[in-house]
């Protein structure tokens, strides 16, 4: 009997140390970009880097009009979807019935989150720059993005929203509330926090979004900051694609710079986005 | 203190109720007809993305029949005449797809496995953000670790002429959809109830046993489920590839060489393609035909995933 465990202990053993060192190949090479970005760009970072615009084609100066260009875009997605995130997340947890077109609802946005995110640059371009007529400019990547941003933060909202105890709302309907009116003074703020951290994830999504921009029309470069929506913009992501891929002789520090930037800036809200959840979380359950 | 919170706002929302009456009953039929116009636009943003990939698309169709598109394998779209075949596209996607999804499956529910059976709750929650962070790198940040740190690697190990190359690609797309195979291939393994194990461990399975024999075919519809979101990714990725998989035009017969993926194919020929000319139509009919692949990936994960969810419900 004895003799029988043994090897199956050793078996146990192995295995166990393939699933640790399967983790250990998923979580190394993290740290490793982290910490070789951090180490490589922090060098080009300085005042003038993050708030002057660039010169000779992006060897010198700094890359502010860049980090402009991507927090316009950032506003410009968020006020599109996050509304409309929400409103089709009441629609689908408060409103609609198990029918043929809930169902539909919830299958679009099962692939609206699959489509490439090069297809709704595709789309941006046919819609927005072209048939709408706003041409390469920042309220055409800002709805671009936001469409892609919507299928996120309808998601995020609606589960959110779902997460609510029922006793909530039969609470306020008893008391002679309106249906709007239990939504509005007790779902919603009771599910802020989870939409508010959809709402910071998909910002930090459009932050980091290339293909589509590099669809409707992102600039490399351009003379001066945008003036209005309609102007045409320069982005962070676009920034190192181009800098690292198409700009021969360009110094090294200044990529993993521009780099740098662009994941801290991303990897800000989604450290944002895990806060706010572990903040809720902890008061639900204190309460 | 929450409480009286509560009870205070749906009392008011009560006496408003009450006392506005309709003009307030007006409005909130206004805000609801909006909202259900919300809910309808999932669907008209789905639907529009399909009828301009269609309209833009199709009509290349008119000038390179199908067959030639599909299985010519030439793309040359400003010679005279110009000629448009994805095939070289096509199998690139196909090559980088295989070879992020060999290194990807096996590392991923290995790791989901680690986690969701083995490893200790302070052990999980460490490493479970790390993976968050991972999920969130944007992909232009991991085409340029593959073009700066992994290209130069591939390069002297496999001892290619380049290093941009599939093989780079397909190592860089594992590390992309690696986070998504994980949480769901995990969510499925923590859904399968514990009765099972105890079942397992009752008959002197020891722990390794009871996850390969049990807990693993338990949740295998769901670990499909993930398996398939994370080829999804995988061909739907556009920024790594266009940076790391070398660009080359030719049908490449191994990982190992520069190719261009489909994706890649669209967003490095859209900013010369004149609007409504035959090479932004053949664009958009990639793009169609890559819609197409993603929305087929996609709905059976959907449906294998909702079945995994009913199978343990009571």
């Amino acid at each position: 009997m004895k003799t029988s465990i043994a090897p199956r202990q050793i078996s146990q053993r192995t295995a166990f140390a393939l699933l640790i060192a399967a983790t250990a190949i998923v979580v190394i090479p993290v740290i490793v970009i982290i910490v070789q970005i951090v180490v490589n760009g922090a060098g080009a970072i300085s005042w003038d880097f993050l708030t002057q615009p660039s010169s000779q084609a992006g060897k010198a100066g700094g890359i502010f009009p860049a980090i402009l260009g991507t927090f316009y875009l950032m506003l410009g997605t968020i006020i599109v979807a996050l509304p409309l995130g929400v409103m089709a997340g009441i629609y689908l947890s408060e409103y609609s019935r198990d029918n043929w077109l809930t169902r539909t609802v919830n299958m679009a946005i099962v692939n609206l989150a699959g489509v490439p995110s090069i297809v709704y640059g595709l789309f941006g371009l046919g819609i927005f720059v072209l048939m709408f007529h706003f041409g390469m400019s920042l309220l055409a990547a800002s709805l671009t993005l936001s469409c892609q941003a919507l299928a996120m933060t309808v998601t995020t909202s609606r589960e959110a929203i779902l997460a609510v105890p029922r006793e909530y709302r039969e609470g306020s309907l008893a008391v002679g509330a309106t249906r709007w009116q239990t939504i509005w003074n007790v779902v919603l703020p009771q599910a802020r926090p989870g939409i508010i951290t959809g709402a910071v994830l998909a910002m930090s999504r459009a932050v980091g979004e290339t293909a589509p921009i590099l669809v409707v029309g992102a600039a490399f470069f351009l003379p001066g900051l945008p003036q209005s929506p309609l102007d045409q913009f320069m982005a962070l992501p676009y920034h190192l694609y181009t800098v690292a891929a198409h700009v021969p002789g360009m110094s090294k520090t200044t990529i993993w710079g521009v780099a740098l930037v662009l994941l801290a800036v991303v990897l800000s809200f989604n450290i944002l986005a895990t806060i706010i959840r572990l903040r809720a979380r902890k008061r639900r359950y204190s309460t | 203190m929450k409480q009286k919170q509560r009870d205070s706002n749906a009392g008011a929302a009560a006496v408003l109720a009450s006392g506005l009456g309709r003009r307030w009953r007006l409005g909130e039929k206004f805000i609801e007809s909006w909202i259900y116009l919300a809910g309808l636009l999932t669907i008209v943003v789905l639907l529009g993305i399909i009828i301009l990939l269609v309209k833009e698309g199709v009509p290349i169709f008119f000038d390179t029949p199908p067959w030639e598109f599909f299985f010519g394998t030439n793309w040359y779209p400003v010679s005279e005449p110009p000629t448009f075949g994805i095939m070289p596209f096509f199998v690139a996607t196909l090559w980088v797809t295989i070879v992020a999804t060999a290194i990807s499956v096996p590392i991923g529910i290995a790791c989901a496995a680690y986690l969701s059976e083995v490893a200790p709750d302070k052990v999980r929650e460490t490493i479970k953000p790390v993976i968050e962070l991972l999920a969130g790198f944007p992909s232009v940040v991991m085409g340029f670790i593959g073009l700066m740190l992994l290209s130069p690697l591939v390069q002297s190990v496999f001892n290619l002429p380049t290093g941009l190359s599939g093989l780079t690609a397909g190592i860089m797309l594992a590390f992309m959809s690696l986070p998504i195979i994980i949480s769901v291939s995990e969510d499925a393994l923590r859904a399968v109830p514990d009765e099972f194990r105890q079942a397992s461990y009752a008959l002197g399975a020891t722990k390794w046993e009871t996850i390969w024999h049990v807990c693993i075919p338990a949740a295998l519809s769901g670990i499909t489920a993930a398996v398939m979101l994370g080829v999804g990714r995988a061909i739907g990725e556009t920024m790594t590839v266009l940076m790391v998989a070398g660009g080359a035009l030719a049908v490449p017969v191994s990982p190992a060489e520069p190719m261009m993926p489909m994706t890649a194919a669209i967003a490095s020929g859209i900013g010369n393609a004149v609007r409504g000319g035959l090479q932004y139509q053949a664009l958009f009919a990639i793009g169609l035909t890559l819609f197409v692949l993603t929305l087929f990936v996609n709905l059976v994960a959907d449906r294998v995933l909702q079945r995994q969810k009913r199978k343990f419900q009571r």
